[in-house]
């Protein structure tokens, strides 16, 4: 079994800030991974998601804080002391070299014995199923295939941490399922730690233990998916996670964790995540499939149909309210284009929070 | 879906010449290759076939009378290894000295600075950098009498009007040129491939030992053909800042004492045609070395 040989307990990052000039990428990042753990870094581009894995690689010098394994401080080695593994976005793969030499790169460059060296690659290998491929050079490998090297690559050296940056960004969708079930398959099989960058919530949701979304270099939220998915602290952690639908309006009476919120005519109710009192400003933040249309009533918002898309068993669209604001909602049956009507949000989805 | 019938075969469809010239890469912008054609044929390809047809009428002897002087006379054919021990050692130091430079200018902020610094010495021209290394490196010059100074030599050193003072002056004026092929080569290599190397463990010099040299190969391959034959046709640094009649009577010195103080343009043109073969032969024998290793993209993915 590979990776039996990286016993620690714990990755902490200690208020690591990196600034470029005037510009601070990241903002006292604090996180304590423990060995095992799959962690997603998910935030926007130019959030500093990025930035994070080249401090923890070492490819980017911190100017603040510090990183540690367990006791031992670690940001003040070189990357090539560290001894992580690193998935590149483009894979990064050496053209010269065979599959085989790649991924036995980092052990050669250890000075492991040669008969070593080759059973691990072969080992590597089957996990990542390129049984038969370690003759070829990367060139003749296709997108997925390149994606397997560059994981078997980084994972054959036993890391005590595997970063990966957008591994799938450059596959087609179908292969990008396929190599996310992969990615999960080989962490869980190794007893792997992993962090891994991406943008896509899916990807982050469906593979990690827990989720750091990241903006504008600070951390917004830390939590297991479904915390994040159902429970967002932060209007902008909910707009990522996918409520598009945001209403902004008054507060007009709160029970419990229930608020409700006047917008235009309408009065809206939803689960406060921010503390509110009646008199506050809110935004009513809603998915799109908590939107639905339907008859008018007090509990309404009239809005102007824009695009409507049949999306297989239902119709997805756009409508314009009064006030100029889109809204995203789902629809039994196909909306005439320009016509009216009354959408409502289920009260047991919807979230408010302060704006 | 419209019909499809079996009778409509392409065959039955005559192009027209100009879609047939188009499927082969021919256009009217092809014609604009015409030109340049034609200049290549009137100042390269003539005179070098004139050149060689005289190169065989020499004034005495048989066909080959000329080749068989060149090659009997050791003050000629001495020639050939004079030159060679002159361009392949600067061609050597100024890759030398060009890689590890273009490495680090590569990640430098104001390349473009440096670059232009570089460049200077190749628009000055041979002769006002020989003026100038005859004024520092002279006898007299500063160079020596610095040293001189601060009483790390006794007499001046001899740095001018021997072999040292045209390899000077040939590194002087080759190296901008190596150096600006050489960047360009490491520009073209994926900076991720490093950081790669570097997150696996692999150390400054086992990054360049393993991932930069081998992709740089192809490169510095044609780096070094390029500045070989410019350091071969070394001529007026050879006459200004060597010994003309000794140690650094280069080939092109022969060349010219043929033609301008012999007249014997016959034996001109054959100096001229051995010397191309030298050329060819040390280009060729590169090449042949670069075709053994890797040559494809220097990138690390699909982009």
């Amino acid at each position: 079994m590979l990776l039996a040989s990286s016993p620690f307990r714990e990755i902490r990052l200690d208020q690591m800030s990196r600034a470029f000039g005037a510009h601070n990428a990241l903002k006292s990042v604090s996180l304590s991974i423990r060995k095992g753990e799959f962690i997603a870094l998910l935030g926007p581009s130019g959030c500093g998601k990025s930035t994070a894995l080249n401090c923890i690689a070492g490819l980017l010098a911190t100017t603040g804080g510090g990183i540690f394994i367990d006791d031992k401080r670690i940001d003040t080695l070189k990357p090539e002391d560290r001894g992580f593994g690193m998935v590149f976005q483009n894979y990064a793969l050496f053209p010269h070299m065979t599959v085989r030499q790649n991924i036995g790169f980092g052990l050669k460059m250890r000075k492991v014995a040669k008969a070593e060296i080759d059973k691990r690659v072969e080992e590597a290998l089957n996990l990542v199923r390129l049984q038969g491929q370690g003759h070829k050079l990367p060139g003749q490998l296709s997108g997925g295939q390149q994606q397997r090297v560059a994981i078997a690559r980084a994972i054959v050296i036993e890391p005590p941490l595997v970063l990966m940056d957008e591994p799938l960004s450059n596959l087609d969708a179908k292969l990008r399922l396929e190599m996310r079930a992969e990615i999960r398959r080989i962490h869980n099989q190794l007893g792997a730690t992993t962090i891994y960058v991406t943008h896509d919530q899916d990807e982050a949701l469906s593979l990690a233990d827990r989720v750091v979304v990241l903006r504008d270099g600070e951390i917004r939220q830390v939590g297991v998916p479904s915390d994040l998915y159902e429970r967002p602290d932060h209007l902008d952690v909910a707009e990522f996670m996918g409520y598009r639908n945001r209403l902004t309006g008054k507060v007009v009476a709160k029970e419990g964790d229930r608020a409700t919120v006047t917008v235009g005519n309408a009065t809206l109710t939803g689960t406060a995540r921010s503390s509110l009192k009646p008199g506050d400003t809110a935004v009513i933040a809603a998915r799109a499939d908590d939107v639905v249309a339907g008859e008018k009533s007090a509990q309404t918002v009239e809005a102007v149909v824009e695009t409507i898309e049949y999306r297989g068993r239902e119709f997805v669209g756009t409508a314009r309210t009064a006030g100029g604001l889109e809204l995203v909602f789902h629809a039994g049956q196909t909306a005439e284009l320009g016509s009216s009507i009354w959408l409502s949000v289920d009260p047991a989805r919807a979230l408010a929070f302060a704006a | 879906m419209a019909s499809i019938t079996a009778s409509s075969s392409p065959s039955e469809y005559r192009l027209p010449l100009r879609q047939r010239l188009a499927v082969r890469g021919i256009d009217g912008v092809t014609l604009l290759v015409l030109p340049a054609f034609l200049f290549l044929l009137a100042v390269f390809v003539y005179p070098f076939i004139y050149g060689l047809v005289l190169s065989f009428t020499p004034k005495e002897g048989g066909l080959f009378g000329n080749y068989q002087k060149f090659f009997s006379d050791p003050f000629l054919y001495d020639t050939i290894l004079t030159t060679l021990w002159l361009a392949v050692p600067v061609t050597i130091i100024s890759i030398a000295i060009a890689i590890p430079v273009a490495l680090r200018v590569r990640l430098l902020k104001h390349q473009r600075l440096l670059t232009t610094i570089l460049v200077l010495p190749v628009t000055l021209g041979t002769v006002l950098v020989a003026e100038g290394l005859l004024n520092y490196l002279g006898p007299q010059g500063w160079f020596s009498r610095t040293l001189i100074q601060f009483g790390m030599i006794d007499r001046p050193l001899k740095l001018t009007n021997n072999y040292w003072g045209v390899f000077a002056s040939l590194i002087i004026t080759g190296f901008p040129f190596t150096f600006l092929l050489t960047l360009s080569y490491v520009s073209g290599i994926d900076p991720a491939l490093e950081q790669a190397a570097a997150t696996h463990g692999a150390s400054s010099w086992q990054r360049f030992r393993h991932v930069m040299l081998p992709l740089l190969v192809p490169g510095l391959a044609i780096a070094f053909c390029l500045s070989f034959v410019q350091a071969f046709a070394v001529f007026p640094s050879a006459v200004l800042l060597g010994a003309p009649a000794g140690p650094t009577r280069v080939i092109s010195i022969a060349a010219y004492q043929a033609a301008f103080e012999q007249y014997d343009y016959s034996m001109a043109s054959a100096i001229a045609m051995i010397m191309a073969a030298v050329q060819l032969l040390i280009v060729v024998a590169i090449l042949v070395i670069r075709n053994m290793f890797y040559r494809g993209s220097t990138a690390g993915g699909k982009g």
